[in-house]
């Protein structure tokens, strides 16, 4: 009998597409992100995306313990995506499940291709991702989250990497699903890109679509990480504007 | 002093003891002043009652969750409060991932004893059916930035998570079902059980230690002060205190009790 029961919506999406959060289908939510949260951390960033709130922080490059990790040519990479316990509307166990374990490999795998690796041989950079409230998308906003923590700590990067989600609901495709569409919705589509190249470094498909509606999902993906890549660059820039203000007087 | 954070230089050993033979300390403050502490705004969890705080450096985020749940078999007529604590990795570059050690669970049972000796949360107010169901309350405390005293950081940002926390009212239907009603429930704060962290760095007794500070230091202590100036828990960390030393600890945590319990009342 557990004090928070989910209702399903009575649909998903009108006939003329729009979403329980009175979203059209190519709209994504509200986000807001900010670098340099946190003090000891060599790099962080907390994202806002609609009800999710991530924080992000980035240590290293620095050395590897156990030792034997190590890597002579190059860092090691390590990723660790974890939920707080007061992150879901019932209570989740601290620690580790099937579902963070595959995430943090799939985290670190959107992310490394993005960074300089051998530049720093024998070193290790850890990222991690903690999802302090979780509303649809964590995995998207993670990756955006630590992307921006790596370029704040000053690691190496290729370019940024940003993520976005598309999915299926009834006939439609939407941009960024929301909670509902998550749960009830056909299908979900966690994207990322490493801007520079516009390569694709993260991609998952839970839920079926035709071929028609896969192409529509990249494209509503990808229009969905170009705006995420302008706020990330704005984001980094942000304290720097400040402080150019600050000099200038204005 | 966490034992992970052990690694000091002589340097700043005999540094932070020079500056205290002078009366000073290294940000400045006075032996018995706490830093700054500010309430983050804005909405960071799903919990039903949530603080993020900072404390000078220091930052923590608490957040209060509810279920329902059978009581322990020597308090049927009690809620239940479940405290834990996680040193996240993004707090410090020593922290590492995996289950609390024995310096969170440390600091956890600090935080819960004085907020139950105290009898700081009406656990009575909690029962939904004596003996068999009961309001479960998580008090889960999440440290983001370590710049020392944890503690005290979390006792305040508890506090105002429990004072802030709202939880939804139930119709017992029998067989440990409940009805879930939209109605919110405020939870009772009765007290307000505050601690203050004292650590001893030659002659002096330091409140509110900074990291460095924790890091040199010969001793520390943990001590919990109610709303009527009453004593309520004590930890005493590493190193050894005279009892005049402890004696003059507790005057200044109740004459300083004031001062914070505005800040978490301004909060809640």
């Amino acid at each position: 009998m557990p004090l928070y029961v989910e209702k399903k919506p009575e649909r998903l999406i009108t006939e003329e597409g729009v979403r329980t959060d009175g979203r059209l289908p190519h709209e994504i939510r509200p986000i807001r992100m900010t670098v340099g949260v946190l003090e000891r951390a060599d790099g962080s960033a907390l994202v806002e995306w609609g009800g999710n709130r991530i924080l992000a922080a980035v240590f290293g490059p620095r050395e590897v313990h156990p030792k034997h990790l190590m890597l002579p040519d190059k860092a090691l990479v390590r990723a660790r995506y974890n939920m707080a316990p007061f992150s879901t509307p019932e209570r989740r166990r601290p620690g580790p499940d099937r579902r963070s374990v595959e995430l943090s490999k799939v985290i670190r795998e959107a992310l490394k291709p993005a960074i300089f690796v051998e530049n720093y041989p024998g070193a290790v950079i850890d990222i991690f991702v903690e999802v302090l409230r979780s509303d649809a998308g964590t995995r998207v906003a993670g990756v955006t989250a630590a992307s921006l923590a790596l370029a704040h700590a000053g690691i190496a990067m290729r370019g940024l990497v940003a993520a976005c989600a598309a999915g299926r609901v009834g006939e439609f495709v939407v941009c960024d699903p929301n909670h509902d569409e998550d749960m009830w919705g056909e299908a979900d589509m966690p994207m990322a890109m490493m801007m520079e190249s516009r390569k694709i470094t993260l991609l998952q498909i839970d839920g079926p679509m035709t071929p028609e509606q896969f192409e529509e999902a990249l494209n509503m993906a990808k229009r969905g990480i170009e705006f995420v890549y302008e706020l990330q660059k704005e984001a980094l820039k942000r304290p720097y504007v400040l402080v150019e203000r600050r000099i200038r007087g204005v | 002093m966490l034992e992970s954070e052990s690694v000091v230089n002589t340097l700043l050993r005999d540094y932070l003891y020079d500056l205290v033979k002078e009366g000073k300390r290294l940000d400045g403050r006075t032996f018995d002043e706490i830093r700054p502490i500010e309430v983050k705004e804005g909405t960071f969890t799903k919990s039903e009652g949530e603080a993020w705080i900072k404390l000078g450096k220091t930052q923590v985020l608490v957040g209060v969750k509810f279920d329902v749940g059978e009581p322990f078999p020597d308090t049927p007529d009690k809620g239940v409060l479940v405290t834990n604590a996680e040193l996240l990795p993004v707090a410090s570059p020593t922290f590492e991932p995996g289950p609390p050690n024995e310096d969170a669970i440390e600091i956890s049972r600090v935080v819960d004893r004085a907020i139950r000796s105290a009898d700081a949360v009406d656990l009575n107010n909690l029962v939904i059916k004596e003996g068999e169901l009961v309001y479960m309350i998580f008090l889960d405390m999440y440290v983001l930035d370590h710049d020392g005293n944890l503690d005290d950081a979390l006792t305040i940002a508890s506090l105002i998570a429990l004072g802030r926390a709202k939880y939804p009212k139930v119709i017992y239907k029998g067989d440990g079902d409940v009805e879930v009603l939209d109605e919110k429930e405020s939870l009772v704060l009765k007290d307000l059980p505050i601690n203050f962290t004292f650590v001893k760095i030659g002659d002096a007794l330091l409140l509110d230690p900074v990291l460095e500070e924790e890091m040199v230091a010969e001793a520390s202590i943990t001590i919990a002060i109610n709303q009527e100036g009453k004593v309520c828990s004590i930890q005493k960390r590493h190193g050894y205190f005279t009892m005049e030393e402890i004696k003059k600890a507790v005057e200044i945590g109740r004459s300083k009790w004031t001062d914070v319990a505005s800040v978490i009342r301004r909060e809640i």
